[in-house]
């Protein structure tokens, strides 16, 4: 370390106790109840004073201070908006809580109340009936999409972009144009001008084949990525021995991209069981469905139930205490996935 | 079959199933310059006068409670200075995280990985609430305001872009830096003037996947801004537009072209990157 000059280290310290008294004002203000708009200005105020000082401080340590000011910006966002918020979402699912405030703790209800209530039994159906067969249907196109596009076709590129393209678009502004295409256009050419999105049964068949345009292209994509790690030679090797088009891809092309296939089984596994913005925008959960004596809405998966039990009804804890059960399913498909990709990088 | 024959056929599937993928798109495009009128009767036929389009988007654009422009720059805004903080915070803390092998980073880095499970919609309600109460609290309004929500893409972004440049930087040669420690370096001169424009491909990926998210994103401004906020994004803009014009479908669709032709345009310049982005994403 070179000379330390004293006016740096006079500066450093003067900002450093500047920072503090600045932040200790602020925080006592907050403390007291003080209405002062200038506080929270004060807070930013001290808080950047303080690093500043910290930052200039002439000390053996300054490679800990740097790791500190360079982790703190993401790490405290990262504690302020994901970890704090969990934490405090498993506790409001045990309360009564109604996104204000509470006012007594009641244990396990919710979920038990929860897991009667026919409306979320039913929408968790759809939900997993939804995943399964977006997640097939996903892969089967996309997986046909990849081999047509790694085949040999003019304009190649211009496929691969064309196929791509609606995955850019926001699932909101999409799900507004096919309610156009479900309520009139296709109802010109079939079903004798009845929409698609009016029948329960339909209006589900109608979300996968919007999810299934919309995603296959992007899993395409990383099927080719997968493809094109074939070496040629292997696939020269096949033909030379008399090996058919089918062959060389059952037996040599599919079996060496294995783990895309777990990749994107399990991306579109946890996408399709999280849709949202599609779902909102296109059904928006309706028709309903009768079943016996109860009314359902028909497809409202479970990410547009969490958002309507907590907000359209303003039920929310119950609302809560189903988003923390969709958290436990979705944690439990990726350990899933963890597990299957490292016995894979044992076995290789 | 000769070759030959193969090409064909392929690329007569591939016309087909690109038409296909791409019809909803002409759709959009044809009866956004159409009236009302001519809409109900021929939604597949090319419009009559292509002029309508101005008059319809005009409409659109002034209309108060869409107002594109401003939408526009909010959404344009957001993603902007939330993609420049994420890739420089994330970068400084990928590094740190990778570089300096304590108890403490190893901690981090576990919290940040494993949080990538977690679904927004488990912490949505109870964000809310928490931003509410600690913006009144210290005096720093969060809801409603640009720097919430930029605040809130940090945090929420934060954990994904660490892993995939964690990942890279644990492959830059760590004799690089000694040899700039040594050169009497400082680790935060070393991290900006060595490590940082190394890191320029990964960040690449990290802004086009958080970039396509932040732009299309609707629950987390929904929630934040509101849906009649005085700040609106576009795909909230797009909703609370829909939802005071039920089945007005010359208007609606002009809006839905509106909020894609930015994305659009940005595609057709930066297609193989940002197809390659979103691969790498994925695979990682």
């Amino acid at each position: 370390m070179g000379k330390v000059s004293p006016a740096k280290k006079t500066f450093s310290l003067a900002a450093i106790a500047a920072g503090l008294v600045l932040s200790v004002i602020a925080l006592v203000m907050d403390f007291t109840g003080s209405t002062n708009s200038m506080r929270g200005t004060m807070l930013i105020a001290g808080v950047v004073i303080l690093l500043v000082g910290l930052y200039e401080l002439p000390t053996e340590k300054h490679r800990m201070i740097i790791n500190i000011i360079f982790l703190l910006p993401l790490v405290f966002s990262f504690a302020v908006t994901v970890l704090l918020p969990f934490a405090a979402g498993i506790f409001y699912s045990m309360t009564d809580w109604n996104g204000v405030s509470l006012t007594k703790f009641v244990g396990l209800s919710n979920y038990i109340n929860m897991f009667k209530s026919g409306e979320y039994l039913y929408s968790f159906v759809v939900t997993f009936l939804f995943t399964v067969i977006n997640m097939i249907l996903v892969n089967l196109v996309a997986f046909a999409l990849a081999l047509l596009c790694t085949s040999k076709l003019k304009g190649r590129d211009f496929f691969r972009a064309a196929f791509f393209l609606p995955n850019l678009i926001g699932g909101i502004v999409l799900g507004y144009v096919w309610q156009f295409v479900f309520n009139k256009v296709l109802p010109e050419f079939i079903m004798d001008g009845a929409s698609m999105l009016s029948d329960p049964n339909l209006a589900f068949v109608a979300i996968l084949i919007v999810s299934c345009w919309q995603y296959a292209g992007y899993i395409m994509m990383i099927y080719i990525t997968g493809l094109q790690t074939v070496p040629k030679e292997v696939i020269e090797a096949s033909s030379v021995d008399g090996a058919n088009a089918w062959v060389t891809l059952t037996k040599i092309r599919i079996p060496m991209i294995m783990n895309t296939f777990t990749v994107c089984i399990f991306l579109t596994l946890v996408n399709s069981f999280k849709q949202f913005d599609l779902n909102f925008a296109l059904t928006a959960g309706a028709p309903a469905r009768i079943m016996g004596d109860n009314i359902y809405q028909a497809t409202e998966f479970l990410a547009l139930n969490i958002y309507n039990t907590a907000i359209g009804r303003n039920q929310y804890a119950a609302g809560q205490a189903k988003a923390v059960v969709f958290f436990v399913i979705l944690a439990v498909v990726s350990l899933t996935q963890v597990t299957i990709s490292k016995k894979k990088e044992v076995e290789l | 079959m000769s070759a030959k024959v193969r090409t064909i056929i392929c690329t007569i599937l591939g016309i087909i199933f690109a038409v296909y993928t791409l019809s909803p798109f002409y759709l959009v495009i044809v009866n956004a310059a159409k009236v009302s009128a001519d809409i109900v009767t021929s939604p597949i036929s090319l419009p009559k006068n292509w002029g309508q389009m101005l008059t319809n988007l005009n409409g659109v654009i002034n209309n108060q409670n869409f107002s594109y422009w401003s939408s526009f720059a909010n959404s344009l805004f957001i993603t902007v200075v939330s993609l420049i903080l994420l890739a420089v915070t994330s970068g400084m803390a990928a590094w740190v995280l990778c570089r300096n092998k304590t108890k403490w980073s190893n901690v981090i880095f576990m919290l940040f990985v494993s949080s990538m499970v977690i679904p927004f919609q488990v912490v949505m309600l109870p964000l809310v609430s928490t931003f509410r109460d600690v913006g009144n609290f210290v005096g720093i309004q969060m809801m409603q305001s640009y720097k919430g929500i930029i605040f809130a893409y940090l945090g929420f972004g934060g954990a994904m872009s660490v892993f995939i440049l964690h990942g890279f930087v644990k492959g830059i040669p760590y004799e690089l830096e000694e040899a700039a420690w040594i050169d009497g370096c400082s680790p935060e001169g070393t991290f900006f003037r060595i490590i940082f424009p190394l890191l320029k491909p990964v960040e690449v990926t990290v802004l086009i996947l958080n970039g396509l998210w932040i732009w299309n994103d609707y629950l987390l401004p929904s929630l934040m801004l509101g849906l009649n906020g005085k700040i609106k994004t576009l795909p909230v803009a797009v909703t609370s537009f829909v939802g005071s014009y039920v089945k007005q479908w010359d208007l609606i669709l002009g809006a839905a072209f509106l909020a894609m032709i930015p994305i659009v345009i940005l595609f057709l310049f930066a297609q193989k990157q940002i197809m390659a982005g979103m691969v790498e994403g994925a695979i990682k």
